[in-house]
C-alpha cells in the first residue's frame, strides 16, 4: 500500500503539478477562490498529517496556529504598516515558536496529552483575540489588510492569488514528501508504531515529536497568512475550535500517513459544500454522514479508496481474475 | 468585596459546575471502556434539554413525563450511535473512532437543527418558589435539583463500579481488554453499556439544566468543551474527579468573572488544564504515575 | 434590392422582437448571502425567509419591468470565508444584477472590496457603521446604526436621572459594536460607565457579573447583545433581587425575548426598537403603519413565529433594489447603484430611507421608537 504511495511519486508530482496548472482554466471562473480557501486548507492538512499520520499525535487546536500568524501579519501589515513579506514572515515564526513551547513539555509525555494541551491552547488563543480589542479589534473582526504584494507586484486577482496558494502547496508538498522519506521520516514511523521500541534504538522521541509538531505549525502558520492577505478580512470566527476539528476531519478522511490524501481531504470538504447548496439545510446532514460513512467504509480514506480503484483496475488490465486490491493495509 | 457576593459567586459557580460535572461522567464512562474521546457527548446534553421542550410543547406531556421519556430516549440514541458506528468499526485505530464520534455530533446537532429549529427553548422549572436566600446569596429551587441530582449519579456510578458485576466487568475492558475478553466479558455488550450510561448521564444535565440555562440545537458544543477539560483536569477516567473538576472550573469561571475579567473567565479552565499538563500531567485526582519517556 | 431591405428590416425587426421576448421571459437575478446555518442562523432564517416571501410577492404583482425576479439566496453559515466564496459564486455564475445580505457585518466586510471591484450593488443587512463609513460606491446597508440606539437609551435614562451605568455586553460582534459605541458616546451624554463587563454569548450563567455590577453603585445596566444571553440576564437579575432599570438593545426586540426570559423578569426591561414590534401602536397616520402591519401579518401567518426586525432588515433591502429598478428603469448594475443612491423618504419596515452620496444607510433616529416590556407585551414610550 504505502508502495504505490511514495515511490511513484516522480510522475504522480509532475502530474500534480500539471493538474495545478490546468485547474483555472479547464474549471468554471468562480472556482478560483473556492480552491484558493481549497489550497490553505490543504497547506493546513497536510501539516497535521506529518503529525498525526507520521508522528502520531493528535492537535485539536491547530487553528490557534493558523489564527496567530493570520492575525500577527494582519496587525504588522495593517496597524503597524509593515510590508507583506515581513508580516507574513513574523507570523510564521509567531506560530512556529509558540508551538515550540507549547509542544516541548507535553511531548515528552507519553499517550494523548498534545491533544489536551492543544484543544486548551486553541480555545485560550480564540478568547484573546476576542478579548484583546485594542490589538485584534475583537470579535468585529481586523478589516483593511492588505492583499498580498512583494517585489513591488501585487497579487490582486483570483487568479494570480491562485498560482500564489497553489505554489505554495506544490513547494510545500515536496518538502514533506522528501522529509517523510529521510531518515527522519523512517525514525518518525517507528515512532508511531512503537515509542518504546523506538526509543531502545537510540530515536530521541520527544526531540523528533516536538520537530514535527513545530513543522506542522509553521505550515499552518503560512496558510493563515496567505489566508489574511487573501480576504483581507479576518475575525476569531474563522479560528475557533470547530476549524481545528475541520482539519484533523480533512486529514482522517483524506487518508493518515498519506500526503496526497491530505490534499484530497481539504479539497474534498471544501468543494463539497459547494455541490450541496442545492439542497440547502440539508448539507449539514450530508456532511456529518459523509464523515461517518467514509470512517466507516473507506478506513483508510480517501487516498485508500483511489489506491483500491487503481489497483482494480491495475489487475483488470493484467486480466487477473480477482482483484484483490485494499487489501494488506499496514500503518 | 463583600462576603455575599463571594458566596454569589460560589453558589452560581456550584450550580453550572455541577452541569460541567454531568458532561465529564459521560466522557468518562465511554473513555473507560473504549479509550474513545466520545465528541457527541455535549449532543447527548442539548437532546436531553431538548426532546424534554419538545415532548411538552408537541405531544403535551407534563413535565414528570417528559422529562424521563427525554432520559430513555436520548439512551436509546447512545445505544444506537455504539451499534450503528462504534461496534462495526471495533479494532480500528481510537484517532478514527474519535473522528466518527465528530460525524455523529455532526448529524445529531444538524438533526436537531432541521426537526427543531434554530431557537432557543426554555423548559419550565421542577418545582415553582422564588430563589433562596443563603447568607446575602440567592440560590434557585433548580439549583438545587441539579446538585442533588449530580450526587446521586456520582453515588450511583461508585456503586456500580464497586459493587456490580456489570461495573466490575466495564472497568476490566478499560484496563485490558484483551484480557477482559479472555475472561469471559462480553465487551461488545460493555460498550454499549457505557455508551447506553453515558446517553443517561448526558441526557439527565441537559433536561435538569435547561430551566436555568435555555437550550438551543447548538448548546452541546461549548458544553463537551467544557466537560472534557473538567474530565482532564480531574484525571482521564476518574468519575469522582471528573465532577470536582467540574465543580472546580465552574467555581473559579464564577470567582474569575467577579473578581478578574469576565472576557477572559472562558479562558481560566483552559489555563489551569494547560498549566496541569506541563505540571502534574494525571490530574488533580489521578495516581501520580509520570509517564515520562 | 427593395426587397432585400425590406428582409433585412423584417429580420431586425423580428431580431428585435425576439431577444426582447427572450429578455422579458428571463427573470431578473438577485443574489443574496444569509447566514441561515452557524452562530448568525437568528439573523439569517428570518432574513431568508422575507426574501423568498417578497420574491413570490413582487413576481405575483407582475415583476419588475415586465420580467419575474429570481432571488439566488446562499447560506455562508456565519462564516466570513464562506461568504467570500458565495459572492464569487453570485457574481461570476449567477451573474447577479445586484446582491442583498450578507447578514454579519463579518462576512459583509470580507466581500465589501470583491463587489467593489465587479461593480455589484450591495445592500447589506448587517448593523455596523463601518460598512457605510467610508462611503463605499456601491455597499449599502438597512439596519440602523448602533450609534442610533445608543442616542436613544443615553436620552431615556439621563431624562430619568441616570449618571452612572453598568454596561454589560456580548463578547461577539453585535455586542462589542454596542459597547464601543456606548463607550464612546458616554461623555458627550454625561454619563460615567462604573462597570464594563461582558458574556459568552452562549454562556448560560451571568450570576457572576451581575453580583460584580450590584456593588459598583451604578443607577442602571445596559445588556447588549442578541438572544439567548440577555434572556438569561433577565432572569438572573430577577434571581439577585436587583431592581436597578435594565435596558436592552434593538437586538432583543422579539416576543421570543420575552418568552425565554419570562413574562415576570421581563416586566419593565426598557429598550430601542424598530417600529415593527409594535406595530399596533403605531399611529395610525405614520407612514410605515401600513407596511408594518401588512408585514408582520404576512410573516407570522406564513412561518408560524413570531416576526423580528431581522427580517425586516432583508424586507427593506429587497424592496429599495426593487424599487432602483423601477426607478431607474434598469435592471443593469450600474444603473441600480445609481438609481438606489437617488432614493429618497423610501418606507421600509425599518424607517425612511434617504441615500446620499455621503450616507449610504439613509436612516435618521426617526427609525428608533423607545418601548418598554409591560404585561408581556411591548408598550411604546412617548
Amino acid at each position: 500500500m504505502s508502495s504505490i504511495r511514495e515511490t511513484s511519486s516522480a510522475p504522480g508530482l509532475a502530474l500534480f503539478a500539471a493538474a495545478i496548472v490546468a485547474a483555472p482554466f479547464l474549471l468554471p471562473d468562480y472556482y478560483q477562490s473556492v480552491l484558493i480557501v481549497a489550497g490553505l486548507f490543504a497547506i493546513l492538512s497536510m501539516g497535521l498529517n506529518l503529525l498525526m499520520g507520521y508522528a502520531g499525535q493528535i492537535s485539536l487546536g491547530h487553528a490557534a496556529f493558523y489564527g496567530l500568524s493570520a492575525y500577527a501579519s494582519g496587525i504588522l501589515t495593517t496597524t503597524f504598516h509593515w510590508p507583506v513579506p515581513a508580516g507574513i514572515a513574523a507570523g510564521v515564526v509567531l506560530s512556529g515558536v509558540t508551538a515550540a513551547l507549547i509542544g516541548i513539555p507535553t511531548l515528552k509525555l507519553k499517550g494523548h496529552y498534545l491533544a489536551m494541551g492543544t484543544l486548551g491552547f486553541g480555545v485560550i488563543v480564540y478568547i484573546v483575540f476576542n478579548e484583546a480589542v485594542a490589538l485584534t479589534a475583537g470579535p468585529s473582526g481586523l478589516t483593511g489588510i492588505p492583499r498580498l504584494s512583494a517585489f513591488g507586484k501585487i497579487f490582486s486577482t483570483d487568479r494570480e492569488y491562485y498560482f500564489v496558494v497553489w505554489g505554495t502547496v506544490f513547494l510545500l508538498f515536496v518538502l514533506a514528501r522528501n522529509l517523510v522519506r529521510s531518515r527522519m521520516g523512517r525514525a518518525l514511523r517507528a515512532i508511531h508504531t512503537s515509542e518504546s521500541a523506538a526509543s531502545v534504538l537510540g530515536i530521541d522521541v520527544a526531540r523528533y515529536k516536538a520537530f514535527v509538531f513545530v513543522l506542522s505549525a509553521v505550515y499552518a502558520g503560512i496558510a493563515g497568512a496567505l489566508y489574511a492577505h487573501f480576504v483581507t478580512f479576518i475575525s476569531p470566527g474563522s479560528f475557533s475550535f470547530h476549524a481545528s476539528t475541520q482539519v484533523v476531519t480533512m486529514v482522517v478522511l483524506g487518508g493518515m500517513a498519506s500526503l496526497w490524501g491530505a490534499v484530497a481531504g481539504a479539497v474534498f470538504l471544501t468543494v463539497l459544500p459547494e455541490w450541496l447548496r442545492a439542497i440547502e439545510d440539508y448539507d449539514i446532514l450530508v456532511y456529518g454522514a459523509i464523515l461517518v460513512l467514509t470512517m466507516r467504509f473507506l478506513p483508510g480514506g480517501l487516498a485508500e479508496g483511489v489506491e483500491r480503484v487503481l489497483s482494480a483496475l491495475a489487475s483488470i488490465f493484467r486480466g487477473k481474475a480477482k482483484a484483490s486490491g485494499g487489501e494488506g493495509k499496514k500503518p | 468585596m463583600p462576603f455575599s457576593s463571594i458566596l454569589q459567586f460560589i453558589v452560581s459557580g456550584v450550580t453550572v459546575g455541577a452541569t460541567y460535572g454531568l458532561t465529564a461522567l459521560g466522557f468518562t464512562m465511554i473513555y473507560n471502556t473504549t479509550g474513545i474521546i466520545n465528541f457527541a457527548q455535549g449532543e447527548f446534553v442539548m437532546l436531553g434539554g431538548m426532546l424534554a421542550v419538545f415532548s411538552m410543547k408537541w405531544g403535551g406531556l407534563p413535565l414528570p413525563v417528559a422529562v424521563p421519556l427525554s432520559v430513555l430516549l436520548v439512551t436509546a440514541v447512545g445505544v444506537g450511535v455504539d451499534r450503528l458506528t462504534i461496534r462495526p468499526m471495533r479494532g480500528r485505530p481510537t484517532v478514527s473512532l474519535v473522528i466518527v464520534t465528530i460525524g455523529v455530533a455532526i448529524l445529531l446537532r444538524g438533526g436537531a437543527m432541521l426537526l427543531f429549529g434554530k431557537d432557543t427553548h426554555s423548559l419550565p422549572p421542577f418545582s415553582e418558589g422564588p430563589a433562596i436566600p443563603i447568607g446575602g446569596a440567592a440560590l434557585l429551587p433548580q439549583s438545587i435539583w441539579v446538585l442533588g441530582i449530580t450526587l446521586a449519579v456520582l453515588v450511583a456510578m461508585k456503586l456500580f463500579f464497586d459493587r456490580t458485576i456489570t461495573g466490575k466487568a466495564m472497568l476490566a475492558c478499560a484496563c485490558d481488554r484483551k484480557a477482559a475478553s479472555l475472561m469471559g466479558i462480553n465487551v461488545d455488550v460493555m460498550v454499549t453499556v457505557s455508551f447506553a450510561f453515558s446517553a443517561l448521564v448526558g441526557a439527565l444535565g441537559g433536561v435538569i439544566l435547561a430551566p436555568i440555562t435555555l437550550t438551543a440545537y447548538d448548546v452541546g458544543i461549548l458544553l463537551g468543551l467544557k466537560g472534557f477539560a473538567a474530565c482532564i483536569l480531574g484525571g482521564l477516567g476518574n468519575p469522582f474527579g471528573a465532577v470536582a473538576g467540574g465543580l472546580i472550573i465552574g467555581v473559579l469561571e464564577s470567582l474569575g468573572a467577579g473578581f478578574l475579567s469576565s472576557g477572559y473567565k472562558d479562558a481560566i479552565a483552559f489555563v489551569i488544564l494547560l498549566a496541569l499538563l506541563f505540571l502534574r500531567p494525571s490530574g488533580l485526582f489521578g495516581k501520580a504515575s509520570a509517564d515520562r519517556v | 434590392m427593395k426587397g432585400m431591405k425590406l428582409f433585412s428590416a423584417a429580420l431586425l425587426g423580428g431580431a428585435l422582437l425576439f431577444g426582447g421576448v427572450a429578455i422579458a421571459s428571463e427573470p431578473i437575478k438577485i443574489g443574496a448571502i444569509f447566514s441561515v446555518t452557524g452562530p448568525a442562523a437568528f439573523l439569517g432564517e428570518p432574513e431568508r425567509n422575507t426574501a423568498k416571501m417578497l420574491e413570490e410577492e413582487i413576481n405575483k404583482a407582475g415583476g419588475l419591468l415586465g420580467r419575474k425576479i429570481e432571488v439566488v439566496v446562499y447560506d455562508d453559515e456565519s462564516d466570513p470565508t464562506k461568504a467570500v466564496t458565495a459572492v464569487d459564486r453570485l457574481i461570476k455564475k449567477d451573474k447577479v444584477v445586484a446582491i442583498i445580505g450578507p447578514s454579519t457585518t463579518g462576512s459583509t466586510l470580507a466581500i465589501a472590496s470583491k463587489v467593489e471591484e465587479a461593480k455589484v450593488p450591495l445592500v447589506s443587512c448587517a448593523a455596523a457603521i463601518d460598512i457605510v463609513l467610508p462611503v463605499r460606491k456601491f455597499v449599502f446597508k438597512t439596519p440602523q446604526s448602533d450609534l442610533l440606539a445608543v442616542k436613544h437609551i443615553y436620552r431615556h435614562a439621563k431624562k430619568n436621572g441616570i449618571s452612572k451605568v453598568a454596561i454589560l455586553t456580548a463578547s461577539d460582534a453585535f455586542g462589542s459594536a454596542g459597547r464601543k459605541e456606548l463607550k464612546e458616546l458616554a461623555g458627550k451624554s454625561e454619563m460615567t460607565i462604573v462597570s464594563d463587563e461582558v458574556f459568552g454569548p452562549k454562556d448560560t450563567d451571568m450570576n457572576a457579573q451581575l453580583t460584580k455590577i450590584k456593588g459598583t453603585g451604578a443607577q442602571a445596566i445596559i445588556c447588549w447583545g442578541t438572544n439567548p444571553g440577555p434572556a438569561v440576564i433577565a432572569r438572573n437579575r430577577k434571581q439577585l433581587g436587583i431592581t436597578m432599570p435594565l435596558y436592552m438593545s434593538h437586538g432583543v426586540a422579539s416576543n421570543k425575548f420575552i418568552e425565554l426570559a419570562g413574562k415576570e423578569n421581563a416586566e419593565g426591561i426598557v429598550l430601542p426598537a424598530g417600529r415593527l414590534v409594535v406595530d399596533e401602536q403605531v399611529a395610525a397616520n405614520h407612514p410605515q403603519k401600513k407596511l408594518l402591519t401588512s408585514y408582520v401579518k404576512d410573516y407570522e401567518t406564513r412561518f408560524k413565529v413570531p416576526v423580528s426586525s431581522f427580517g425586516g432588515y432583508s424586507w427593506d433591502a429587497l424592496s429599495l433594489v426593487a424599487q432602483a429598478i423601477r426607478a431607474g428603469k434598469s435592471a443593469e448594475s450600474a444603473a441600480i447603484r445609481d438609481s438606489l443612491e437617488k432614493t429618497k423618504g423610501y418606507v421600509g419596515t425599518t424607517g425612511e430611507f434617504t441615500f446620499t452620496p455621503a450616507d449610504h444607510n439613509g436612516l435618521t433616529e426617526e427609525a428608533f421608537v423607545m418601548v418598554k416590556i409591560t404585561k408581556g407585551g411591548w408598550e411604546m414610550l412617548k
